[in-house]
């Protein structure tokens, strides 16, 4: 529905949203040229937290780079964490006893329900209602207080190791996770009936943000924003890593390819997630929670080693080329959001602002991500 | 003399009411909100809070008036001020009562219209000489939104105007009777759209007073703070201020025009506390919906506006005139 043809007068200015604005949830800043109330370009810029996570990863030991894997991603972080433990393992050939990789699992989708349980209330902040927002958070944060009792930290986990994770759950992370489950089951339910349901929030993301395939394929795509375009991939099911292929779940994909596509993603992936959970918590092993001979000063054979995981917005990947020393020649981490978002420019041509900040909500960004 | 006594008295009334509106509707929304969702609200200051609004007065007054460099520094001054004063002078016209009434005027309906749509042009030009691209923006959205619903508020005042025959906003609160199924909203014997007819206004009524989901002039999520964005300290005071005094007017003109002003749902004792009872309800409806709503974009909005509400007023129109023609 754009006039952007038919408009006679061509009469464009510059609008820069952000750095700092509300609907960018960072220092993401997107230069504007606007037509009236409509979008003629809009080019992202980056690297306003550029922090060189790549570099870091090259000039500090195997070990010393841990921290950095809870701050790329600030709201996934643990499936960053199993990535770089995926590779590190894969790299020198430990074998992870198996109630460390179910531990992980848990976590991890405890921790993807969470980013999901943000994206969501943020993003209908983003739209202008406030209210769904905190009820998201009161979910959050029992997520978070039992993510905290296991790896002693709230957002920014290091808990992984090579050979397992740092610390085994104990009977109260149980028993409080199952509870949990219980109490959430039904607030997903609550969340449609007081938000999906909504005559407004429908009109504003209906049919707004069509996003083909084949843009998604262009740019690389991956996770709610890709499988919102009806493409079935997920790397859990694709590339099945850690205990994944013996738990049962869907991936849930919806072939409409707008903004409420990729929203009813994520509301279903925290469905999904759940049942993971319960049935990783049902077959938890008993054993120890690291593997036995991890070596203190890690060398790494020589070799190109990659390993992916799908975090919370997609497929998160780690490349590295080991010279057999004891730090990395060449790191290379390919993060969702960085893909995500560079498809904005192409696909928010002739929106209305209003709209094109829909949709760059819908593809839930997470800035320290994208700019690593 | 005693009329000058009287309505030098009503003056003061008057500003003690408003002070008061304005500043605990804005501990009333803060609080009502907290409860939506799932949190307190204010609490620490005074008891439940209730001290919140003179400390929020307190800090916005102590803050230094930082004029942009951008900003056409007269109008940006004037802005603040010219959104207050007809909200201000409108609560002369209000019966808040048979004989709580500062002036009656026979006229208090345009009146009302009249000054109300001044709010429009103070939000523009506050856009306008903030010198900020979003706030030019929000100001632009904000006048396009006000005249669209003008338009269907007028053509439904119109119909009460000719159900009562009289623009007195007293005669039209005389006309309805002391019981509630004699409240124009339920006044089918003069035209069977009125219950529709008082949604249309309520509708235009949460658009009017630029609240979501019609809050197109703030669109914190889009436009950073709308018109006030550039706004700091009192100039960002009388913004809220004026907002909830608009409030307080589209309450009781829906409550004056619908639900029988200070008469008595049930017959017994009418006065100003029904009126204030109605009124209250209306402002913790807007409320309500406010926090639960998403905004709508300002496509929709001109779109609810120019394919719905208008032609429907319109036709509503025309059903009332034929209805007062033949029976």
């Amino acid at each position: 529905m754009s006039s952007l043809a038919q408009s006679q007068l061509r009469e464009t200015f510059e609008l820069n949203i952000g750095p700092q604005h509300p609907a960018t949830h960072g220092v993401l800043r997107i230069k504007v040229v606007m037509d009236g109330e409509y979008i003629d370009r809009a080019e992202p810029i980056l690297g306003y937290i550029h922090r060189m996570h790549e570099k870091m990863g090259e000039n500090r030991t195997w070990n010393q780079f841990w921290p950095n894997m809870g701050r790329l991603d600030y709201l996934s972080a643990i499936a960053y964490n199993h990535c770089y433990a995926g590779l590190m393992e894969r790299a020198l050939g430990i074998v992870v006893p198996e109630r460390a990789e179910y531990i992980r699992v848990i976590t991890a989708e405890l921790n993807r329900i969470q980013s999901h349980l943000l994206g969501f209330g943020a993003y209908i902040m983003d739209l202008g209602g406030f209210t769904p927002l905190m009820y998201a958070m009161d979910e959050r944060e029992q997520i978070l207080d039992l993510l905290e009792s296991v790896t002693g930290s709230r957002l920014t986990y290091c808990y992984f190791r090579f050979g397992g994770v740092y610390n085994d759950i104990d009977d109260d992370f149980i028993t409080g996770t199952r509870a949990f489950l219980k109490r959430f089951r039904p607030q997903i339910d609550l969340y449609h009936k007081l938000v999906t349901g909504n005559v407004i929030l429908m009109d504003r993301l209906i049919g707004i943000g069509p996003l083909s395939p084949e843009i998604c394929r262009k740019y690389g795509a991956t996770g709610p924003v890709l499988r919102g375009s009806g493409i079935n991939f997920d790397i859990r099911k694709n590339e099945p890593y850690s205990v994944y292929p013996e738990l049962d779940f869907d991936i849930p994909v919806y072939h409409e390819c707008d903004s409420m596509a990729r929203y009813m993603v994520r509301m279903d992936e925290m469905g999904q997630s759940c049942r993971i959970i319960e049935q990783a918590l049902n077959k938890l092993p008993e054993g120890p929670v690291m593997a036995e001979k991890v070596p203190k000063a890690l060398k790494p054979p020589k070799g190109d080693y990659y390993y992916a995981v799908e975090a919370a917005r997609g497929m998160f990947s780690m490349r590295t080329v080991s010279d057999g020393t004891n730090n990395s020649y060449r790191m290379r981490l390919r993060s969702p959001t960085y893909s995500n978002v560079s498809l904005f420019e192409e696909a928010s041509r002739g929106m209305l602002l209003s709209d094109a900040l829909a949709f760059l909500g819908s593809l839930d960004p997470v800035i320290p991500e994208m700019d690593r | 003399m005693n009329e000058l006594i009287r309505l030098l008295a009503y003056m003061l009334c008057i500003a003690a009411f408003l002070g008061l509106n304005l500043a605990y509707l804005g501990w009333v929304e803060r609080k009502g909100a907290g409860h939506f969702q799932r949190r307190t609200g204010p609490k620490e200051v005074g008891p439940y809070g209730l001290l919140q609004p003179l400390a929020d007065g307190l800090k916005l007054m102590s803050k230094q008036l930082v004029v942009p460099a951008n900003a056409d520094k007269l109008i940006y001054m004037a802005a603040p001020v010219l959104i207050m004063v007809p909200s201000v002078t409108l609560f002369v016209a209000i019966p808040f009562g048979e004989n709580l009434v500062p002036r009656e005027f026979n006229f208090g309906l345009i009146m009302m219209f009249a000054f109300a749509s001044v709010a429009g042009l103070s939000i523009l030009i506050g856009g306008w000489g903030s010198g900020n691209k979003y706030s030019l923006i929000a100001g632009t959205r904000a006048v396009s939104q006000n005249i669209a619903y003008e338009i269907p508020m007028l053509l439904t005042a119109i119909n009460i105007v000719m159900i009562s025959g009289s623009l007195d906003l007293n005669e039209i609160i005389r006309q309805q009777g002391s019981y509630i199924w004699n409240w124009n909203v339920f006044r089918l014997d003069k035209s069977i759209l009125m219950p529709v007819s008082f949604l249309v206004f309520f509708i235009c009524s949460v658009a009017e007073t630029n609240r979501t989901p019609f809050d197109m002039g703030e669109c914190e999520g889009e436009l950073v703070a709308g018109y006030h964005t550039e706004y700091g300290g009192m100039g960002f005071g009388l913004y809220m201020m004026a907002e909830y005094a608009n409030l307080v007017i589209g309450a009781s003109l829906i409550t004056i025009l619908f639900l029988g002003g200070w008469q008595s749902p049930i017959g017994i004792l009418p006065g100003p506390h029904w009126f204030l009872l109605k009124m209250y309800f209306l402002i913790w409806v807007f409320v309500w919906i406010r926090w639960t709503f998403p905004r709508t974009t300002f496509w929709g909005l001109l779109n609810l506006s120019w394919k719905y509400l208008i032609p429907f007023a319109m036709v509503n129109l025309l059903l009332t005139a034929l209805f007062i023609k033949v029976i």
